[in-house]
């Protein structure tokens, strides 16, 4: 029997063991999730992303649901949207913001994001409140409960994608709260401080602690993102790093990284204001005659650079002049340093720092 | 590596030895741990109890230095119990017969008097990678840290053309790197034997090639090491060019590298800080940092990507292909005149035979679903390899090396009792020239410690938070005691990220005498109570 099957009354084919959710945003289906983290194992948690099924009594989870030959689907009706908009409703009720700043983390704007979607600004739903925020003195993982609402991505990530186990649930039901073994801080737990619950998290309740300290900073202009990659090990994961101004405000995982697929560890999402670092080197600087570096300008300190290698060659021959390449520098920075020993002197004294 | 990250999730059976992925490179690690949970086997060979060896299904903790005794052990089993591949030795493979012989001698029993490892959990070890359709090795600098670097290597090798776990998904020999772009700056030619895209000096092919390229005529001889050059300031070498790298901190015997730095008539340091090297140099040419400069890095599965600027870099800091340049000009040295990094890259590309279907452009656009940027790319059409060795070695067939072991060059004696062994660790980054000017990694991780076994605390009469005094044959620093299981009895690991203990002033006792590469894993020490 051939892969065959029908999304709002347009046939599709799949591939063995793709889910219905799946399938349909391969079709561009706009179906709305909030546990769903496509890295992860389906959860079928949050019973947004329904569909109906024909032939079956009841809508179905579209991300739990395997792809079957012959399945015919309808992604949106009246009875699913309002069934979806009740569901949002109740998940708000508890929530004491929806709409958080966006530099708390990737995902952080998915509730909000829905909630306009469909238009749902208030709730009638009142009552208890469940979640209780976690003081944690860690520089790094804001652990504000109030707005989870157990869609249990931070657990899952945390166990499935990192392996660490850091993160779980205690109690059931009404009193469910995410923590960690024994209740404690994050840094006591197994927790490696990668950030990737901060980033799968669809409200915020985990947030980016250091993203945050710069939020009285960041003017009102918009965000921007630049993809590059981490500058640390030879991983090679990608990243957004978000600026302001000229600023450097936080990193969002490249969930499309071909290196990392949205992983990240506690370097590359947390160790990048360095860049920033008052300490960082603004002017050339030069020995004078007292012995001491002093600052001075690009024209004085590159002559001077250039003059010592002249003066070398000149006393002690092409032999005596050595380069050593940066591992850290772009492949440009390292292909040039080795054209400035060959094309200048015709030796190959020239090596990188890959030998310690 | 041979095989790209994804295939990291595909082995049924894993062998890690020397490497601390889990603190090193931790999103390769999440690999591995998937590949677990799936039901894959993991292998763990080192020193000390790391994060992976608590993951593993068969640990063997080796004694530092023991590698190659480890691995003919395994080779011995290997061949004795008729897991070879014997289709793969024929086809791919020369030597094995020699090899074959050569093995017969080091039985596990042997390994097992070298390395402290039981001889049936080392059968088992290779049992598990013998019979194994697919099995992997991965490994970083726990192999080649030594001064029998090579030798470590070969012996990975042996066991993969044994087996023929190679150039298939889910298999391989995959060294991880450790830098950022360690793996483009030995592709762009910046090594003494090889120009860019390890195209032999030695070669008078690529010699002409390029001496119509730079306008001169290159020597012929491999040009020396880094590890020579240092030897050699202040008799030979006379002028350095150091780009962003903190030499003094990172390498081995600290005081010998200073010593070596200081008799320099001329030092010129690029870099983005002050760094313990540049303050040591004549002049210091402050560049742009990641984030604030454009250009390619490549990654440890060969992957060529693209870095960019998000930002302005301050003051007056400029990119390394700028002021590099503009030395070259102020030399008179022709082909400098650039005025951005793209034609830089695409010289590179046209110059490299395993760059020659990529350009700016292309790595630009990224990776799609028909191309993967992975070298070699040899032509304009070519999607990149993920995986070598698929049909056939680069070099013809793969050579079975009859390995011999060899003692470290210092082992420990009565004044140097204790083995230290270096490393890092998950929360700092090389010399924490980034990772200290970060705000909140001194949360997590705020000094160094020496990793002691509760054990041995008495022993030498440390107590647990204490300072204490460890000398080598080369000096003495101070560093406080940490009583951890992760260190074995008689082995004490220290990181060298931080300034205020210079652990590298006590390593340093030897290197490979074909890298090159320093024993930093390896040095008898002594400690004694402050």
């Amino acid at each position: 029997m051939s892969n065959l099957m029908q999304i709002d009354g347009i046939e599709v084919t799949f591939t063995e063991g793709e889910t219905v959710l799946e399938v349909a945003q391969r079709h561009h289906k706009e179906i709305p999730t909030l546990c769903y983290d496509p890295r992860l194992e389906p959860f079928g948690g949050c019973r947004l992303c329904i569909v109906a099924v024909e032939g079956a009594r009841n809508p179905v989870a579209s991300c739990t649901t395997k792809a079957t030959s012959g399945m015919v689907v309808e992604t949106t009706n009246d009875e699913i949207e309002t069934y979806r908009k009740t569901l949002l409703e109740l998940v708000i009720s508890e929530n004491r913001e929806i709409d958080v700043h966006p530099l708390r983390g990737f995902a952080s704007g998915e509730l909000a994001n829905l909630c306009n979607k469909y238009e749902i600004h208030e709730t009638k739903i009142t009552g208890a409140k469940s979640g209780t925020s976690k003081e944690d003195d860690n520089p790094f993982i804001l652990r504000d409960y109030e707005l989870c609402i157990s869609c249990y991505r931070c657990v899952r990530v945390c166990a499935e994608q990192e392996g660490d186990h850091a993160i779980n649930v205690m109690n059931r039901g009404f009193h469910t709260q995410i923590t960690t073994e024994f209740d404690g801080l994050l840094k006591d737990s197994a927790c490696t401080f990668c950030g990737q619950c901060i980033q799968t998290c669809p409200t915020g309740a985990l947030a980016d602690k250091k993203a945050l300290r710069a939020v009285d900073e960041v003017v009102d202009t918009p965000l921007n993102k630049t993809r590059t990659i981490c500058p640390y090990c030879g991983v090679g994961c990608s990243v957004d790093v978000l600026t302001n101004e000229n600023k450097i405000v936080g990193i969002h995982p490249a969930m499309d990284g071909p290196a990392n697929q949205g992983a990240l560890c506690v370097k590359g999402q947390f160790a990048y204001d360095f860049v920033q670092h008052p300490d960082r080197l603004k002017t050339p600087l030069v020995r004078e005659d007292d012995g001491e570096l002093h600052e001075t300008t690009w024209e004085v300190a590159l002559h001077k650079a250039a003059d010592g290698f002249k003066k070398a060659h000149a006393v002690h021959g092409r032999y005596s002049i050595y380069g050593i390449a940066s591992g850290r520098a772009p492949s440009e920075a390292a292909y040039l340093m080795q054209k400035f020993i060959r094309a200048g002197f015709g030796t190959n004294y020239i090596d990188n720092c890959s030998r310690a | 590596m041979s095989n790209p990250l994804v295939d990291m999730e595909k082995p049924d059976v894993i062998f890690c030895i020397g490497t601390n992925m889990t603190e090193c490179h931790p999103v390769a690690a999440t690999g591995l741990k998937k590949a677990i949970a799936r039901g894959a086997k993991l292998i763990v060979a080192d020193p000390r109890r790391i994060g992976l060896a608590e993951m593993s299904h068969l640990y063997l903790p080796l004694r530092v230095g023991s590698d190659t005794a480890l691995l003919l052990g395994m080779a011995h089993v290997i061949a004795r119990e008729g897991l070879i591949d014997e289709e793969f030795i024929e086809n791919r493979t020369t030597g094995f017969d020699d090899f074959f012989e050569h093995i017969s001698q080091w039985t596990p029993e042997w390994a097992e008097t070298i390395t402290g490892v039981p001889a049936k959990d080392i059968e088992t070890a290779a049992m598990w990678y013998g019979t194994s359709d697919k099995a992997a090795i991965y490994y970083t600098l726990g192999i080649t840290e030594h001064i029998c670097g090579v030798e470590n290597v070969q012996s990975l090798c042996n066991l993969v053309l044994m087996t023929g776990n190679v150039g298939r998904e889910g298999t391989g020999i995959n060294p991880m790197r450790g830098q950022n772009n360690i793996q483009g700056a030995g592709d762009s030619g910046a090594l003494p034997n090889n120009y860019p895209g390890f195209q032999s000096v030695t070669d008078p092919k690529n010699q002409e090639k390029f001496k119509s390229e730079y306008g001169r005529t290159i020597d012929l001889e491999k040009g020396i090491t880094k590890v020579t050059a240092l030897e050699l300031c202040g008799d030979s070498i006379h002028a350095m060019l150091i780009d962003g790298e903190n030499t003094l901190l990172s390498d081995p015997d600290r005081e010998h590298c200073e010593h070596a730095l200081r008799s320099l008539d001329h030092l010129v340091v690029i870099d983005i800080f002050l760094t313990e090297t540049a303050e040591l140099a004549d002049v210091v040419l402050p560049a742009s940092a990641w984030g604030e400069t454009d250009g390619i890095c490549t990654n440890t599965e060969r992957r060529v990507q693209r870095m960019r600027a998000a930002v302005q870099p301050p003051g007056d800091a400029k990119p390394d292909w700028w002021i590099i340049s503009e030395i070259a000009k102020r030399m008179g040295i022709k082909g400098f005149e650039f005025d951005s990094p793209k034609p830089i890259f695409n010289e590179l590309c046209r110059l490299s035979p395993i760059y020659a279907g990529l350009d700016w452009n292309r790595i630009e656009n990224g990776v799609t679903d028909q191309l993967n940027n992975q070298w070699p790319v040899p032509h304009k059409e070519h999607p990149g390899t993920p995986r070598l060795h698929e049909e056939t070695f680069v070099n013809g067939k793969g050579i079975f090396s009859n390995v011999h072991y060899r003692d470290p060059a210092e082992t420990i004696s009565d004044d140097f009792p204790v083995w230290l062994t270096t490393g890092r660790r998950l929360q700092s980054y090389h010399t924490r020239t980034q990772t200290g000017r970060s705000q909140g990694i001194d949360y997590l991780l705020p000094e160094e410690s020496l990793e002691v076994n509760p054990a041995d605390l008495e022993k030498w009469q440390l107590s647990d938070g204490e300072w204490c005094k460890m000398s080598s044959a080369r000096g003495s620093i101070n560093i406080k005691v940490k009583a951890t299981n992760r260190s074995p009895r008689g082995t004490v690991f220290a990181s060298f990220s931080f300034a205020d203990v210079p652990v590298n002033l006590l390593t340093g006792s030897g290197y490979d005498p074909i890298t090159h590469t320093a024993e930093l894993k390896v040095c008898p020490v002594r400690l004694e109570p402050l």
